[in-house]
């Protein structure tokens, strides 16, 4: 019954927006960002940080609008909204 | 959605704010009822149980309509070690009359609840983000809504925007939550036949059954949980964020590991995952309660931290602060007065209740889980009590007085020595006791 994360968030039903809720304030910042705690701490995998181009991704479609990456950025480096009303994910159960 | 104004605009269709809505409309004031999702319950996670007491307060019999999962018979206490158990519970049949608490699926429940408020009056505002307070001189006087033209002004704002809420954050009422205030929790819904649930939890129709989680928590403080519903089951485990940053473990993960322990397995195996979800959880407790009041504004539920997480319950708690914010704004609208001084009525009516006597019992305990114990607490200690519960039952011959002395030595190592276990219990004493 192991489960990959795409497996997992298949299950969530999203209306994604077609602009990002989510917004790395500073890509520099990311940079500089000893140990990327974003990559692991998020429960849906919105964070990656690619090294050849020196960047985060940020998979804000697979957003689950928890609040942990607001809180846990260390640098407070990521700029999180709402989705816009009615957008984002809609649980079936809760 | 022209200017239009409001006695009282309620940010959140959670059980705090529907619980303010509905108090307030059916109190004949002209309320608002504002919810980012789809509908209200759409964004909304929880462990779940939702409590009879507080909620009949507000409507009486509620549980003969509402749709809820299972009646609690039975809560359990596992102390998990790597692949074994040390289990503590109480069944009894009295909590079915009347029912103590359920289980429940908040997409169901919150929007029955929120139909209610609609039903007493309420104007819904679905599919509608608050973006910001509007404010004059220093005083709430409405919302600014992400809807075209969608300025709302209200005597009273009643903020139940649950545990991020950037609106209280706004007001400048809480700094930013620290990472050890708060605890990401992931869940899954397992779904099973009804019958195999119930030879599995050992119950009939519509009873359940509750089993929290201590240990397999990779060293994390956190707590898992396993929950019977109708035709599924709820596990999750939460974990504290700031052992979870500095663990850089995936929140998945700690739950897939749960998911494998044997004790657990073979209630679940054979399930379909429906859903796979993630909510934060208010850690703080008494001590990070904000400001609850001010110039035309309230704050209820998890907004406000109101969460006892020694008891897992937050519904409750939000359900009674929304119903004393509703009854607040009733009594404001009266005199006509929306001024700080009116609504610290509010203040007054939650620290009379049981909300603030709970969370001051429990002051300590946020200091104790974020003391940099959780290694000991969530880990080496519980997989000591089941070394030394393994030891006492296994009979091979070495006598039971040498046997006591292994027993305890597991205790005692795990926390550091005599000194340490002494000082760990005087600790947790008065964490659970302030």
């Amino acid at each position: 019954m192991s489960q990959s994360i795409e497996e997992r968030l298949f299950t969530i039903r999203y209306k994604a927006d077609d602009k990002s809720h989510l917004i790395i304030k500073d890509q520099g910042v990311c940079e500089t960002c000893r140990d990327k705690d974003c990559n692991y701490f998020c429960p849906a995998d919105v964070y990656l940080w690619h090294e050849a181009e020196k960047m985060t991704s940020v998979a804000y479609e697979n957003c689950v609008e928890c609040g942990t990456c607001r809180l846990a950025c260390p640098h407070y480096n990521i700029e999180w909204l709402y989705p816009t009303g009615g957008y984002g994910i809609t649980y079936k159960y809760g | 959605m022209a200017e239009e104004r409001f006695d009282v605009v309620v940010v959140g269709a959670g059980p705090a704010g529907t619980a303010a809505a509905y108090t307030a409309a059916k109190g004949g004031l002209k309320v608002a009822l504002i919810e980012r999702g789809e509908f209200p319950g759409a964004k909304n996670v929880f462990g779940g149980v939702l409590y009879r007491k507080q909620l009949e307060d507000l409507i009486p019999d509620f549980w003969k309509e509402a749709p809820l999962e299972r009646a609690i018979v039975e809560q359990r206490l596992w102390i998990l070690g790597e692949d074994s158990a040390v289990t503590f519970g109480h069944r009894n049949y009295k909590y079915k009359e009347p029912p103590n608490c359920w289980t429940g699926l908040r997409v169901k429940f919150d929007q029955w609840f929120a139909s209610k408020a609609e039903q007493a009056g309420a104007i819904p505002i679905y599919e509608t983000v608050v973006t910001e307070l509007l404010r004059e001189n220093g005083r709430v006087v409405g919302v600014r809504t992400d809807r075209e033209d969608g300025d709302l002004r209200a005597n009273i704002v009643i903020i139940a925007d649950g545990v991020n809420s950037l609106l209280g954050k706004s007001l400048g009422i809480h700094r930013e939550w620290q990472p050890d205030q708060v605890s990401l929790a992931v869940k899954e819904i397992i779904a099973l036949p009804r019958q195999t649930i119930q030879d599995r939890f050992n119950l009939d129709d519509n009873e359940g059954c509750t089993i929290e989680l201590i240990g397999q928590t990779c060293g994390m403080a956190g707590l898992g949980f396993l929950y019977t519903n109708q035709e599924t089951l709820s596990i999750g485990v939460g974990v504290m964020v700031s052992d979870l940053r500095k663990k850089r473990i995936k929140p998945y993960d700690v739950l897939e590991g749960i998911k494998r322990h044997p004790m657990i397995h073979r209630l679940i195996q054979g399930g379909e995952v429906k859903e796979y979800s993630a909510h934060l959880i208010p850690e703080g407790g008494f001590d990070s309660i904000p400001p609850l009041a001010g110039d035309g504004w309230m704050i209820c539920g998890d907004a406000a931290q109101m969460v006892n997480a020694v008891h897992r319950e937050g519904t409750n708690l939000a359900i009674t602060s929304g119903r004393l914010a509703g009854e607040t704004a009733i009594a404001a609208h009266a005199k006509g007065d929306f001024s700080a001084g009116a609504l610290e009525d509010y203040s007054k009516a939650v620290r009379a209740s049981f909300i603030y006597k709970d969370l001051k019992k429990y002051r300590g305990v946020h200091g104790l889980l974020a003391s940099g114990d959780s290694e000991m607490l969530f880990e080496k200690l519980p997989q000591a009590l089941n070394n030394a519960a393994y030891e006492m039952l296994l009979v091979d011959g070495v006598p039971k007085k040498e046997k006591q002395k292994i027993a305890f030595r597991h205790v005692r190592d795990a926390a550091g020595g005599n000194l340490n276990l002494l000082r760990l219990f005087l600790k947790g004493w008065r964490a659970m006791n302030g």
